[in-house]
């Protein structure tokens, strides 16, 4: 039975996808789980793969074209199938509207040659994500042939209200699924089925380092990325009606703490990046106020702490989620924000390990920046941007004195934190930093 | 009479009439083969004259103990099973009649006697031959069985099974139940509103053992509030069966008891009637428990173009599941490609007072299963129609998963639990989640709002309790 290939939602948030190479040519034979091409969301480089067997009969959209989601991008069909109402009817026509050729060949052809480098990884993701599906329980056998869910008239997707919750909850692509329900409807078991979208390969090339032409200025077009950089910024700072609080933190304790731990050998290595982490962590977990989500119609107070951390990669910035971090020492928060900032700067994170975050940390203090604020991540509430450690005078009990300082400003979306809330957080954060024994206590 | 037909179907009960139909709807010429009366046990000596029988016993019980309440002024209620028990079979005859209408209103052919298998998909009925052009379907049904190992063999006159309690001229002074399931409760639920001193025995911990145990418990302590004598977790150690009457030796919780009984009513499993069909040589394989083997798909046998349905194709042993694969087997041989059936979406009712309703899995399996659920729960003493029909035994349960709010299972025990059921057993075939259950405007006043309640309740937000 020909099948169509959409481009499917493999992150979250992703609306458009684009097709950076297409791995299987027309005429090659592929099994289901294949990886027919590469393509770049909104936040990293992912595998396109085939939901059924057979051969590539025809690729409907061109290297380097940017389609929306749920897109017909080409046909699997038997060899000698006929799929001209596959193409005559509700598939995007090549070139058609949203798809852009790719901006000059000689780089396409740079990225498809550095990136055969990673085909042998490839298999190995295929594998794990087939592994992945296995613990699922065994599918039942339906005695109905499997439709494609999507009707040729691209009107809505037939799916079952659990279908579409899980569906959702995983960053499924509903048009990209058969299902096996009646009349075609997608079900639960449908869903469970398909495999989650695999993660780009370990040792994925780098992007190439991109030429500075001569004329003073390089006109680039707009990754995926910065798009939804943009989006998403005026998004927040238009609809989200942000206040600014502000403290001074008095870090020589910390400073001591971090001190004594390095003493202990390279186990002890930890971050004051890493300490704040910790004490937002542990002072939401106090101040569930300030642990939630702006939801249109309601706010999600969340029972999780998910923390993330705006790490700067090559294109932009991405929030690695440090999950349960109140429940985690601060030798685990170590350890895992190092890993995921190193894979996030080689754009390698997995969908997960980038949403759900519940609060959010951005910190310029290694830039000497000494105050800034930080631009909310909706639905998120809040976000603390933290400054540098600075050495200055000090007033205390009619002393002067020199003291490591730093300052937090925490952004507050006032739908869901007041000041008063937002001030007491602070006071929390504040007393825990000064007094880093309270973190293990 | 012709001799060849596209189906034929051994039986005539709720699996094989209705199988009939589908396939005679779908184009088929189709025989059915009955040895008794059309209907089978269900209309005959089942489902419906024991459903008279408990409209009956739930009368006499409102009468007896609601009227004055109600302003019903009665003078001293007595009970007759006799004129019951004939009402059931007047019952039972219609439906029965109904059935052979049914039949010739499909222009499906009735042929009388057993009928056993022959080679080439051949169906032998006394001294003459029927062949089978596309398929034949193996709907023989089930019976009731006794407990020999224990000396309760049915006797048909001190130990004896529902199939003669439908026919008692009277209801008997002592009687003992061995089994609780749906058949034991719903006879002890007859007899004590007709007068008889019920012991009702369990061999495991609770009655109705494969419900939920809240329900269980709920329809326990209504039946002792009625004065039965229910002994759960009970072992039958010995049974002396006199010329009338019965004594048995009944451990239970390490206590010796024994119980005398007028008669014993035998409720404890039921036989598949697999023997004298010719099965073995037709190439038709049994599982390990005795039941015909079929694909779950397909319902087709390990013989090729012989499918099985209903009682003798395995558990539940229930009516409307054999129904369902009465339809699914016709589909099939009139070469469609009918949805494989939901074996786990079957619902399953016992109807006593209160009535017993549920579908999916009970809290305790899905506890096994190590699923992350949440439980709604609703009163039917919180519900304003069922307070104003006293109707307020009972509640409704939800089993939610937690993540998504999918209907694991449903519970519901009360006056007209068996009704209401279905309103999950849809959001359950259509993936429907608590949401959706809750999204559905319920009338008011009804019982069926305490399942809107209890969908609530499973998201945290119950609005009258």
């Amino acid at each position: 039975m020909a099948t169509k290939v959409v481009m499917e939602a493999l992150s979250p948030t992703m609306e458009e996808g684009r097709l950076i190479e297409w791995k299987k040519q027309e005429g090659e034979t592929v099994a289901a789980g294949d990886v027919l091409a590469e393509v770049e969301t909104d936040k990293a480089v992912m595998e396109l793969v085939a939901r059924a067997g057979g051969v590539l009969r025809k690729q409907l959209v061109p290297a380097g074209a940017t389609v929306p989601v749920a897109t017909t991008v080409a046909v699997i069909a038997g060899k000698d199938e006929d799929i001209a109402a596959l193409l005559g009817n509700g598939s995007a026509a090549p070139g058609a509207g949203a798809a852009k050729p790719a901006q000059g060949a000689a780089g396409a052809e740079t990225a498809a040659a550095a990136e055969t480098a990673g085909a042998a990884e490839t298999v190995a993701t295929a594998e794990t994500a087939a592994a992945a599906g296995k613990a699922h329980p065994a599918p039942v056998v339906a005695a109905a042939p499997a439709a494609p869910a999507t009707p040729a008239d691209g009107g809505r997707v037939k799916a079952s209200p659990l279908a579409r919750r899980i569906a959702a909850e995983r960053g499924v692509d509903l048009a990209g699924i058969a299902g096996s329900g009646p009349g075609g409807r997608v079900v639960q078991r449908d869903v469970e089925r398909a495999p989650v979208a695999a993660a780009p390969a370990a040792g994925a090339a780098p992007r190439p380092a991109r030429a500075l032409p001569d004329e003073g200025y390089a006109d680039e077009p707009l990754t995926q990325i910065r798009k939804t950089i943009a989006k998403r910024l005026v998004q927040s700072i238009g609809p989200v009606p942000t206040f600014y609080l502000t403290a001074e933190v008095d870090m020589e304790r910390a400073w001591d703490a971090r001190e004594a731990l390095k003493a202990l050998g390279p186990e002890g290595k930890v971050s004051f990046n890493d300490i704040i982490l910790k004490a937002v962590a542990t002072a939401l977990r106090q101040h569930p106020a300030c642990n939630a989500w702006w939801q249109d119609d309601h706010i999600r107070y969340w029972r999780d702490v998910h923390v993330g951390v705006a790490v700067a990669v090559e294109d932009g910035l991405i929030t690695p989620v440090v999950r349960h971090a109140d429940r985690k020492t601060l030798r685990e928060i170590s350890a895992e924000v190092r890993d995921m900032a190193g894979r996030a700067r080689e754009r390698r994170l997995r969908p997960e390990e980038y949403t759900g975050a519940t609060f959010s940390i951005s910190n310029l203090g290694m830039y000497d920046i000494s105050h800034f604020t930080a631009i909310i991540n909706p639905p998120e509430a809040g976000i603390l941007a933290v400054g540098g450690i600075i050495e200055k005078p000090v007033a205390a009990d009619g002393q002067v004195t020199i003291r490591r300082r730093m300052q937090v400003t925490m952004s507050c979306d006032h739908r869901v934190i007041d000041g008063a809330t937002g001030a007491e957080f602070l006071r929390t954060l504040k007393t825990l930093l000064e007094n880093p024994l309270a973190l293990v206590w | 009479m012709a001799t060849s037909f596209d189906v034929i179907i051994l039986g005539g009960g709720p699996a094989g009439y209705v199988a009939a139909i589908r396939a005679a709807q779908l184009g088929l010429t189709t025989a059915v083969v009955e040895r008794d009366k059309l209907g089978g046990v269900c209309v005959n000596i089942g489902c419906i004259p024991t459903k008279a029988l408990l409209h009956s016993a739930r009368m006499a019980n409102v009468i007896r103990h609601d009227a004055k309440d109600l302003g019903i002024a009665t003078g001293e209620v007595t009970t007759d099973y006799g004129v019951a028990m004939k009402r059931s079979r007047r019952e039972a005859e219609q439906n029965s009649k109904g059935v052979e209408f049914l039949m010739k209103k499909h222009k499906v052919t009735v042929i009388r006697g057993s009928g056993t298998l022959a080679a080439g998909r051949r169906v032998k009925v006394g001294g003459d031959t029927y062949e089978a052009t596309k398929g034949l379907i193996l709907a023989t049904g089930s019976r009731v069985k006794g407990l020999p190992q224990v000396g309760l063999e049915i006797d048909k006159a001190v130990v004896i099974s529902s199939d003669e309690a439908l026919f008692l001229e009277r209801a008997p002074k002592t009687l003992a139940v061995v089994g609780a399931g749906a058949v034991g409760c719903e006879f002890a639920d007859v007899f004590s509103a007709f007068g008889t001193k019920v012991t009702l025995i369990e061999a495991l911990p609770k009655i109705l053992p494969l419900e939920d145990a809240e329900a269980s418990d709920a329809v326990a302590k209504s039946f002792k509030k009625r004065g039965i004598d229910v002994i759960a977790g009970a072992s039958v150690k010995q049974a002396t069966v006199g010329k009338d009457k019965v004594t048995l030796q009944v451990e239970a919780g390490g206590e010796k008891r024994a119980v005398e009984a007028e008669k014993v009513l035998m409720a404890a499993g039921r036989a598949v009637n697999t023997e004298n069909l010719g099965l073995r040589e037709a190439g038709v394989e049994l599982t390990d428990r005795g039941f015909i083997r079929v694909n779950p798909v397909t319902l087709e046998t390990s013989a090729k173009g012989i499918y099985a349905i209903g009682d003798v194709a395995g558990p539940p042993m229930l009516a409307h599941k054999g129904s369902r694969e009465g339809v699914h087997a016709a589909e099939v041989i009139a070469g469609q490609k009918p949805h494989a059936i939901r074996y786990d979406n079957v619902p399953s009712v016992t109807y006593c007072h209160p009535e017993v309703a549920s579908i999916g899995l009970t809290e305790a399996q899905a506890k096994e299963k190590g699923l992350e659920f949440t439980v709604g729960r609703f009163p039917f003493s919180a519900n304003g129609r069922a307070r104003a029909s006293n109707e307020t035994d009972g509640f409704v349960k939800i089993l939610a998963g937690k993540k998504y709010g999918e209907i694991l299972g449903a519970h519901i025990v009360g006056g007209h639990a068996s009704e209401m059921i279905h309103e999950l057993a849809v959001a359950r075939e259509n993936e429907y989640t608590v949401a959706e259950v809750d999204l559905a405007i319920h009338a008011h006043p009804t019982l069926s709002e305490a399942i809107a309640e209890a969908a609530l309740d499973a998201m945290g937000r119950v609005i009258h309790i």
